[in-house]
């Protein structure tokens, strides 16, 4: 019993410690953000890796969720005569769940996993030491790049994914399965607010892409430097930031949407 | 370093971006709804305002002319004040022109529904709009129904 | 006999070092004494922490006792920019060499260079060149870390380390892993440098033969203390059984083949 409280304090006292090596870790790197402004080719190449060699998993996944989407949305609609609702079903959906979640949980598939095992990787091959030994800091040259450049590109792949689903569900409502394309596209402009909708879409996306990259970056810095430890922190922090992303999603929703 | 390349392709994603946040805007939401036209407002009151929200559509003839901007209860007189921006694309409204709450579809959004009348002069900002026409409420309607049918029967009977 | 304190010609002065990682104790009271323009060998089998000496010199890493001096500055209580400034002066050789994975090997001798400096880029590349050809990899300037074999990479990572004229460099485990040749070229090249520049080397290894070809001065280090220290030739003449096992390579000595375990016969009986 006595030895059961013990590992529960241990555990606990691990928790918070490790909690507060994040923070410190955000702190760092945000901090390494000032100075962005100068290396600039640091932000667009990071903007490259994590944003553009993501951008097909998106649009594809895109596609087949509109498309999906649309089927459903028809299936269902039909039976109430409401069909030509179709429009404002798909793009409620996309713009305030599905587009700003999918496109985070696929992020941090693709480029999330990526970043962990590249610093990982650093970690393991001395070369964050070795900045540090050439007096440069890591924070400002490796973290914070990274930590913009997901900050900006999630939200623009989200966008994306968004446009990309609408066209699919499209492609299924109005030229399969034959909805007014009138009525699908009035519909939708009715029923979809800029404000209210698309930019707490936005909004829930760049939260979103703060998030992952942040677990990331921190699994990659606070990996054991073996391949093994490096294996382990990339998966961690796929279930992490997977995770994080879905319950930071009902929070964000019942405070958008509650 | 960075190749033309790699900032090519930048620029394309962000580009790629731009535009479909451009397409949400545009297509998918309608820009109009945002940068709500300059108004004049008019109260009118209700018996009951159903499920009418701010930001709900004000039509005339099945076009959109104005918007909900609030909705109180009036103490006074037992009422739900009304209080909606009409466009200034829409100034002839004479002062009998009536206000019904309609539902768009069987189980749609609520909405305000104009009815012109016949009177010289026309609405101004702070005017209230006298003949007024509550929300159906299904239930109510449902009730009325069942109590006819019952009377009918029971004078046949 | 140099002792911490009356030495004027030491660069850096290491006083009664204390370090733990977890429980595991590390350092219990280490000093050494690295004099200018020499070439200072720090000994000991894996694991005596070593390379976390470098980082403890280079104040990476923080001693839970005692101090580090280097050039007359206490590293651990430097503010962070003064750190950084100390730092610039100071080459640091990794044993995988730490070269930057995405930067080919001119980008990665460069840089240093770019981040400190506002030199312009004809200039850069006359320097990293200087650079290249004296570690004998001018030729190999567009490669990427990757296409490099592990003793390339070091003299890359040397040439690098000498970009900001350095006052001393450090070497942790230059010759770990190299073949022959390669271990002869890196030896060659340290201390070329090290005489031909004028600098201060810290040369960490357990290679016993090169790095007594190479070293001025010889330190062994073995469970937190230092156990001998002197010549290279004064190392060799060592009575120190542990010494005499340590540089010989024999394989029993008071360093035991068997880890600690029961009695042999008793723990093989036990199982029938």
């Amino acid at each position: 019993m006595l030895k059961l409280t013990q590992n529960l304090g241990q555990q606990g006292l691990m928790a918070v410690a490790r909690l507060g090596r994040r923070f410190m870790f955000l702190l760092s790197t945000l901090a390494g953000c000032a100075g962005l402004i100068r290396r600039f080719h640091l932000l667009i190449k990071q903007l490259y890796s994590v944003g553009v060699l993501t951008l097909v998993i998106i649009v594809v996944a895109g596609l087949f969720v509109g498309m999906v989407l649309g089927l459903q949305g028809y299936n269902t609609l039909v039976d109430f005569g409401a069909e030509e609702s179709l429009g404002v079903v798909v793009a409620l959906t996309l713009v305030r769940e599905l587009g700003p979640v999918v496109t985070a949980l696929l992020f941090a598939g693709r480029a999330g996993s990526a970043l962990t095992a590249e610093i990982g990787l650093m970690k393991a091959t001395e070369q964050l030491s070795g900045l540090e030994m050439m007096a440069v800091d890591p924070f400002r040259f490796i973290f914070a790049p990274r930590l913009m450049a997901g900050f900006i590109a999630v939200p623009i792949l989200a966008a994306i994914f968004n446009a990309v689903g609408v066209f699919g569900g499209y492609l299924v409502g109005v030229e399969w399965v034959g909805v007014d394309a009138g009525s699908f596209w009035s519909q939708m402009q009715a029923g979809v607010d800029l404000q209210e909708d698309i930019l707490n879409g936005v909004i829930k996306s760049i939260v979103f892409g703060f998030i992952v990259t942040w677990i990331a970056l921190f699994e990659g810095y606070d990996a054991v430097p073996t391949s093994e430890g490096v294996g382990r922190a990339t998966t961690r922090t796929v279930v992490q930031a997977s995770l994080a992303v879905l319950g930071v999603d009902f929070l964000l929703t019942a405070l958008m949407f509650g | 370093m960075v190749t033309r390349k790699v900032e090519i392709m930048v620029g394309v994603f962000m580009l790629l971006g731009m535009l479909a946040l451009a397409v949400l805007a545009l297509r998918v939401s309608s820009i109009n709804t945002w940068t709500t036209p300059d108004g004049y407002s008019v109260t009118a009151r209700f018996e009951n305002v159903g499920g009418l929200k701010p930001r709900s559509a004000v039509s005339a003839g099945g076009v959109v002319v104005g918007r909900v901007t609030d909705i109180t209860y009036d103490t006074e007189t037992y009422q739900a004040k009304v209080t909606m921006t009409l466009y200034n694309d829409f100034t002839t409204f004479p002062t009998d022109t009536s206000a019904a709450i309609l539902t768009a579809g069987l189980l749609g959004e609520q909405y305000i529904g104009l009815e012109p009348g016949a009177e010289e002069e026309y609405l101004m900002n702070g005017s209230e709009i006298e003949i007024t026409q509550s929300a159906l409420v299904l239930e109510q309607v449902i009730g009325q129904f069942i109590f006819s049918q019952a009377n009918k029967s029971g004078e046949e009977e | 006999m140099p002792s911490s304190s009356s030495s004027r010609d030491a660069l850096v002065d290491i006083a009664n070092l204390h370090f733990a990682r977890g429980s595991r104790r590390i350092f219990s009271g280490v000093d050494i004494t690295i004099q200018r323009g020499k070439i200072t060998a720090i000994m000991g089998p894996s694991g005596t922490g070593k390379t976390t000496l470098l980082k403890l010199i280079a104040a990476q890493l923080y001693p839970d006792q005692g101090s580090i001096h280097l050039d007359g500055q206490d590293v651990h209580r430097l503010t962070r920019s003064a750190l950084y400034t100390l730092r610039k002066r100071v080459g640091m050789l990794f044993q995988s060499g730490a070269l930057l994975t995405d930067l080919n090997v001119f980008d990665n001798v460069a840089f240093p260079l770019r981040e400190h400096t506002q030199l312009p880029e004809t200039l850069i590349r006359h320097l990293v060149l200087i650079r290249l050809h004296a570690v004998g990899l001018r030729g190999a300037r567009d490669l990427m870390p990757s296409e490099l074999s592990g003793g390339m990479a070091r003299r890359v990572a040397l040439a690098r380390a000498l970009i900001m004229d350095p006052m001393m460099i450090m070497y942790d485990e230059p010759f770990a892993g190299q073949d022959p040749i390669s271990m002869g070229v890196l030896a060659d090249l340290i201390k070329t440098v090290n005489d031909a520049l004028g600098l201060t080397s810290i040369v960490v290894s357990h290679d016993v033969a090169e790095t007594l070809s190479i070293a001025d001065y010889v330190y062994v280090l073995s469970d937190g203390v230092v156990i001998e220290q002197g010549t290279p030739d004064q190392m060799k003449a060592s009575e120190s059984p542990w010494v005499q096992q340590f540089i010989h390579a024999q394989a029993n000595g008071p360093v035991p083949f068997h880890y600690p375990a029961p009695e042999y016969m008793a723990d093989l009986m036990q199982a029938g």
